[in-house]
């Protein structure tokens, strides 16, 4: 009895000790440098000079906000590639993994894993590899829409819309594969009988789908959702190499140029760390807020 | 009947097969042009097979990126992060599934909740620390923070929790094995599928980050290939043959590691996702 009581109590410290490596770095790179942000924030602070830092009170956002010429255009393009990069794509992802899943389809693996690809490629090399694709004099999109259209060639990597364009296209072929595995799984954790069901009363495929399939997949969708927000509303790397880095800012009419993207040029470039701090905050704000909406809009459908 | 159940299958096929194309064909496309001379890899109509500059183009790229030193910390850092997070992650997903200890539940919803923060917000401060270690331009700040990721952890715990029979642990408790006997002697060999996923998930994550090494790592020789390709990427004097035959040569430990293991990094990359 003896022996069990010390030896309880002196495993009674390992399981602490097991985890201590998480919390001691997530205290130390995690926690303590976003509290410092909150702080950061409040203060006109630059990476160089001499100038020590100078509080300003809510200066750095009210700065953002109403004289920044350029926050409010980010955050704009920002809205605009995730509906157009990341929340659409939903709409294919979904009937593709039905697709997939269908009993006729042999090959599920082949087609799971090929879509999957994208998804673990870096994002230089896919921007890379789309720079090419979409070149106004050599690019396979405007050879292969030359057959149809005498048109002149689109400047894709040149003009405003272009560059929206090509960045949704990456960002649809990057994660299409992601979300459609996911809705995979959703949809064969769904029990058959309620498909017998709609068969015994002739319903067509489609109408089966729409009011068995997308109900049941509601949780899976509100998920999904989330995420595409949580990224999207984080894009940087695909418009920052695609545009060519801090000096475009975002290519012709600032039209690349995300949120995220700004905030790293505010920080990173013009070495504003008060104001950088303030748009991270921001764009937080907004994170909460759609994710808030999505979330409202799940409940209502759900009923 | 018959004929239109056919024409069905016929359309699925068909677009699916079309998806298929859309999704390997730009990665066809690396390849083709990583063999094609500098001058020559944009041309109307577009390259569909290969051509036979291949060595020059190493030459190039050679010579305009310290490539050897660039790969060389792109696996280094994705070696040494995959090779901790497996140890600390596989120690606290133990901690986590297998011993009742105050506050468990509470630090493991820590853990979670830690994941749903945006990388952008600790950033900032995040970079003026790491000037002040006087760790820009070393592999530190991209192992170190992430050693114990909470992503790992909930992927251990889950795997431990039900993988991991507790009447081992207690013969393995029996026979004389301390707390840290069972972990190094019975956890870590029953763990090694977790491992493998976690690991592999890790080492391609770790090999793909871009915007780290890009703030931490400005310097050319102490950079990554990502960031040193992006560096090509826009030079005036860019080469496309290198370009090119960098991006494949980044790409292709990628498709292989996928090529033997799309199981593991399908299951690991979509974890939480799926449970969830």
């Amino acid at each position: 009895m003896q022996t069990i009581i010390r030896k309880s109590r002196k495993q009674g410290w390992y399981p602490y000790l097991f985890v201590s490596p998480f919390f001691i770095l997530f205290c130390v790179f995690g926690l303590y440098p976003i509290l410092y942000s909150i702080f950061t924030s409040f203060f006109d602070w630059k990476l160089i000079g001499t100038s020590a830092p100078r509080f300003v009170g809510l200066g750095n956002y009210t700065n953002v906000l109403t004289q920044d010429p350029f926050f409010w255009k980010a955050l704009l393009n920002t809205v605009i590639l995730l509906v157009t990069g990341s929340l659409l794509q939903h709409f294919i992802a979904i009937p593709l993994a039905i697709m997939i899943n269908s009993k006729t389809v042999k090959g599920k693996e082949f087609f799971k894993t090929s879509f999957f690809l994208p998804y673990i490629t870096s994002t230089v090399s896919v921007v890379i590899i789309f720079g090419v694709l979409f070149d106004t004099n050599y690019g396979i999109v405007n050879w292969l829409i030359g057959f149809v259209s005498d048109a002149a060639k689109i400047r894709w990597l040149q003009e405003s819309f272009g560059i929206k364009v090509v960045l949704s296209v990456v960002l649809n072929w990057k994660y299409i594969g992601w979300n459609m595995v996911i809705y995979l799984a959703g949809l064969q954790a769904i029990p058959y009988e309620l498909y017998e069901a709609a068969m015994i009363d002739g319903a067509s495929t489609l109408r089966k789908h729409i009011s068995i399939t997308i109900p049941q997949l509601l949780p899976i969708i509100f998920f999904g959702v989330a995420l595409s927000i949580i990224g999207g509303m984080q894009i940087f790397e695909e418009p920052f190499i695609l545009t060519g880095g801090y000096e475009q800012l975002g290519g012709h009419q600032n039209s690349g140029l995300t949120a995220a993207y700004y905030l790293m040029f505010t920080a990173f470039k013009a070495y504003r760390l008060g104001k950088g701090s303030a748009i991270a905050w921001l764009i937080f704000l907004v994170i909460l807020t759609l994710n808030g909406v999505n979330r409202y809009v799940t409940k209502k459908l759900e009923g | 009947m018959k004929s239109s159940i056919i024409v069905k299958k016929a359309l699925l096929y068909l677009i699916l097969g079309i998806m298929a194309l859309v999704f390997a064909y730009p990665f066809y496309n690396v390849f083709v042009l990583a063999t094609w001379p500098g001058d020559q890899v944009l041309r109307s109509p577009p390259h569909f097979f290969f051509g036979g500059g291949l060595a020059e183009n190493f030459r190039q790229l050679v010579s305009r990126i310290p490539f050897g030193r660039n790969f060389f910390n792109s696996l280094g850092i994705a070696l040494t992060s995959t090779i901790s997070v497996i140890f600390f992650c596989t120690m606290a997903g133990f901690a986590f599934a297998k011993y009742r200890f105050r506050f468990r539940d509470q630090l493991y919803f820590f853990v979670i909740a830690s994941m749903a923060i945006p990388g952008f917000l600790n950033i900032i401060p995040f970079y003026k620390m790491m000037v002040r270690f006087g760790w820009i331009n070393t592999w530190l700040p991209l192992v170190v923070p992430g050693m114990a990721g909470a992503f790992g952890i909930f992927l251990m715990t889950q795997f431990l929790e039900n993988s991991l029979p507790n009447d081992v642990i207690e013969a393995a408790r029996i026979d004389g094995l301390g707390d840290l006997g069972i972990l190094m002697r019975i956890v870590f060999p029953l763990a090694r599928p977790a491992m493998a996923v976690l690991g592999i998930v890790t080492f391609v994550g770790s090999w793909n980050n871009f915007t780290g090494p890009l703030i931490l790592m400005p310097k050319i020789e102490a950079t990554t290939l990502p960031v040193a390709l992006s560096l090509l990427n826009s030079r005036v004097d860019n080469n496309q043959g290198a370009l090119m035959l960098g991006n494949a040569l980044t790409l292709l430990p990628l498709i292989l590691i996928f090529v033997f293991f799309s199981k593991q990094i399908i299951s690991g990359l979509t974890a939480g996702a799926v449970k969830g």
